[in-house]
């Protein structure tokens, strides 16, 4: 049964289809991969999905109810939480308050506010840091916290784009066991151009080119699909 | 009389208020326009265009048409000037923020304001018209100075069309305008661009100022309704588009003259500048603009 | 608590000063508490939430000629009026904030430049019932509260410092809210904030409608404090004036508006002496501040001393 569900997705820019019909579904407490070279549309596909583009064409279903028509705040209340590919932290405020702003806007109803932000911070490894300004955090740490506020929304799918971006190599392996760490409670999809994190992480990869879904399945068949090789993998 | 020789002065009126307005406003739009600034101050440079065709035919003996002319001259340079220093000193400094710049040059137009009540004085004084002329209408008659004015906004818009879209400063104007570091990197000297349109924009309002005050006196506090019609203009003509800025001073100028001749002006300016506030809203590319 | 301790001695110091002052000077306080109430409002919308509004004359106007019409032509009393004014002022801000929220920026800006100018313009059409730009004086009756006549210097002056401290209070608590967290993650970075299911439009909606309470009360506060109401106060100047009081005093602290509001009387009752010019200061002033300390003092002060709200 998938979670999230959208069905002939369309995005036009002009005369630039970004997205152009395309089918996708993420299942409860997977891991789901989108790939695909730079201009395939997975950014503007996933702002589709998340609300902060409006979509043309095509309906989009969380857990059965459609949200197709909903703004990008109503969605992150219902459960679907984005981390920005460009870190995105409130750099003026606290490491708290970051955390506690998610806690606020999710679905939780957090009575406690801050056992919810600890409990988020702790997850991430942060729990030290939450009285630094977040603007004086390491490139690593801010990751970490916007990945924090991901969690604290509790969200049923948490959207990740390019989270493994400018991390060090030491700092990917920790990413990878933290991701793991967060299924099946919830959906992850996961945009990423680092493949060693792709196949070592997705359960699913769906393939985007041109705008519309180029493959989909599991990694070793996105592996063994020509079309992919060909287009993508540069075989 | 009959209604049709009040509908004729009255469109008569708002022609004259039409044309006035076009000038000041065509300064404003073209500052928003190639600057992205809201300036203000734009009824002070209005003002003391006034004020400084005051002091100038104050100043010049001899028949009341050299005086003006020479006023026609001075006042638009010495506002440009003026307006030149005020973007060297404190416009380019704050990077041309959008949001920043308005609370400046609302400072300016404190500092402009106190500046003419303290050297000009709170009094109200006219400049005689060049010319002593009156033209004889069906019904009445009609001063010819009016007309003059029409007809010198016209040629002055007509003048500024043709920089825009003949010559190489309108090119490097225009070229600005869509964006300013692709300009820059062509060669452009944006730094310049940008003080001299910031100048000739004061230099219309100053104009302008010079054309009223023949009509209407000239008074420390008078920049207040020309900044008001002028936004107006502007943005029901789509921000920064000079074409839908004449277009709108043409409606603007003759509803306001026909809607203040029959109804009242208070009201006229109620419906104007609410009307402006839903265009912003619901139409924020202007009623005769195009979205881009 | 140790912000508490500090934000009460602030207004006990205030409560000391007015009686040591001169009872001419003592008027002066009032007024001055009664405008950085205002300047208080404008702030939550300014400072803590980044909206930069030309139009807040118009709820301190709707205060004021909410409290004053009925207290001129219906005889009411000043505490019900009071609570008019800042009913008045809400209400006036939920509407216009309806419209103008959907525009940001210098759109916004000029947006309720334009409302408020409408409503100044109103004022003038409707002069029989507002008594257009002459106003009108309020009479006694509606200038009593709790028994003491408000006209006189020491029950004026202990009923502008009650409107300035509730409002201080309520302030502070609002920004230490979870509610100012929300409004400061809006100032900072609207769409993050979004992604983190916050809904820009209602929360902004909600802090119009404050700022327009506290406006909409200052209004009311300083028609029945100093006995007069007139459309001079729903000019494009009481627009400039809390904004000019916020950026000296510092932009997005509680006590800025307060600072801001007694350094710009003093400078400005310094400059009397030796000019009339107020009006060139008041424009210097402005200049000066977005030139060099776009921050304000306790703005300025705040970077380096951290913690302060």
């Amino acid at each position: 049964m998938s979670l999230l569900d959208a069905r002939g997705l369309t995005r036009h820019f002009g005369g630039l289809k970004a997205v152009d019909g395309v089918d996708f579904d993420l299942a409860a407490g997977e891991i789901h991969a989108l790939i695909g070279p730079n201009g395939a549309g997975k950014t503007t596909f996933v702002s589709l999905l998340s609300g902060r583009l409006p979509v043309q064409s095509g309906r989009i279903t969380l857990a059965g109810e459609d949200i197709t028509g909903l703004p990008a705040h109503a969605r992150v209340r219902k459960g679907i939480a984005y981390t920005f590919q460009i870190t995105s932290v409130f750099p003026g405020l606290s490491v708290f308050d970051n955390v506690a702003l998610a806690v606020q806007g999710g679905r939780g109803s957090a009575r406690d506010l801050s056992r919810a932000v600890e409990a988020a911070l702790y997850r991430v490894g942060l729990e030290t840091l939450r009285r630094e300004t977040a603007g004086t955090l390491s490139y690593g740490h801010q990751r970490l916290l916007e990945v924090a506020m991901g969690l604290a929304l509790q969200p049923r799918v948490l959207i990740l784009d390019e989270p493994t971006q400018g991390l060090a190599a030491g700092e990917i392996g920790a990413f990878k066991a933290l991701v793991r760490g967060l299924v099946p409670e919830v959906a992850v999809l996961l945009i990423e151009h680092n493949m060693e994190v792709v196949m070592d992480l997705a359960q699913r990869i769906t393939v985007l080119n041109f705008g519309r879904v180029l493959a989909s399945g599991t990694p070793d068949e996105v592996r063994a699909n020509p079309a992919v090789q060909e287009a993508y993998l540069g075989a | 009389m009959a209604f049709g020789p009040f509908l004729l002065l009255a469109l008569m009126e708002g022609l004259v208020t039409a044309a006035v307005l076009a000038l000041a406003a065509s300064g404003l739009a073209l500052v928003f326009g190639v600057m992205r600034v809201v300036n203000v101050a734009h009824g002070e440079f209005f003002m003391l265009g006034a004020v400084i065709a005051w002091f100038v035919a104050s100043l010049i003996p001899g028949p009341a048409w050299m005086a003006f002319a020479a006023a026609l001259v001075v006042a638009p340079l010495a506002v440009a000037a003026l307006a030149a220093l005020a973007d060297a000193l404190v416009l380019k400094r704050l990077n041309y923020d959008p949001e920043a710049t308005i609370v400046a040059t609302i400072g300016l137009l404190y500092m402009l304001q106190q500046a003419a009540l303290t050297v000009y004085g709170p009094d109200a004084r006219p400049v005689a018209a060049p010319f002593d002329l009156r033209l004889q209408l069906p019904w009445f008659g009609y001063s010819g100075y009016k007309l003059f004015v029409i007809a010198a906004a016209a040629v002055v818009l007509a003048g500024i069309w043709a920089l825009m879209t003949h010559t190489r400063a309108g090119l490097v104007m225009r070229a600005t305008q869509v964006d300013r570091d692709v300009a820059r990197a062509f060669g452009i000297d944006v730094d310049r661009v940008y003080m001299g349109t910031f100048a000739l924009g004061a230099g219309l309002a100053a104009l302008a100022g010079v054309l009223i005050v023949p009509i209407t006196q000239a008074h420390y506090l008078m920049g207040g309704d020309p900044l008001l019609l002028s936004f107006i203009v502007v943005i029901i003509g789509g921000l920064g588009s000079l074409r839908g800025t004449l277009v709108a001073a043409l409606v603007i100028g003759l509803s306001d003259g026909v809607i203040s001749m029959f109804f009242s002006p208070t009201l006229a300016k109620i419906l104007a500048t609410l009307l402006v506030a839903l265009v912003l809203v619901f139409r924020p590319q202007g009623l005769f603009g195009t979205r881009t | 608590m140790k912000t508490w301790a500090a934000h009460l001695a602030v207004l006990a110091l205030l409560l000391a000063a007015g009686f040591l002052l001169s009872p001419y000077h003592m008027t002066n306080l009032a007024r001055i508490l009664v405008l950085a109430t205002f300047a208080m409002g404008y702030n939550l919308a300014f400072g803590y939430t980044g909206l930069l509004s030309l139009g807040h004359a118009l709820f301190f106007a709707a205060g004021m000629y909410a409290a004053g019409l009925p207290i001129w032509h219906a005889g009411l009393a000043a505490l019900p009026a009071l609570g008019l004014g800042l009913a008045g002022g809400a209400f006036a801000a939920l509407a216009v904030g309806v419209l103008a929220l959907r525009t940001a920026g210098v759109s916004f800006m000029i947006v309720t430049l334009m409302f408020a100018q409408a409503g100044y313009l109103t004022l003038l059409y409707f002069n029989a019932t507002t008594g257009g730009d002459e106003g009108f004086a309020l009479p006694a009756t509606g200038r009593r509260l709790f028994g003491a006549d408000l006209s006189t210097d020491v029950p004026r002056f202990l009923a502008a410092w009650a409107i300035f401290a509730v409002t201080f209070l309520a302030t502070l608590a609002l920004v230490r809210s979870r509610f100012g967290r929300v409004m400061v993650a809006l100032r900072e970075n609207e769409d993050r904030a979004r992604m983190l299911g916050i809904n820009p439009f209602t929360t902004k909606l909600g802090v119009l409608t404050l700022s327009g309470a506290a406006s909409g009360l200052a209004g009311a506060a300083y028609a029945i404090l100093f006995g007069y109401a007139g459309a001079s106060f729903a000019t494009i100047q009481y627009s400039i004036l809390p904004m000019l009081y916020v950026l000296l005093g510092g932009a997005g602290t509680v006590a800025g508006p307060l600072l801001g509001a007694i350094l710009m009387f003093m400078l400005i009752e310094a400059a009397t002496e030796v000019t009339s010019a107020w009006m060139f200061l008041v424009g210097a002033a402005l200049v000066i501040l977005v030139l060099f300390a776009p921050k304000g003092i306790l703005g300025a002060l705040r970077t380096r001393l951290r913690g302060l709200p």
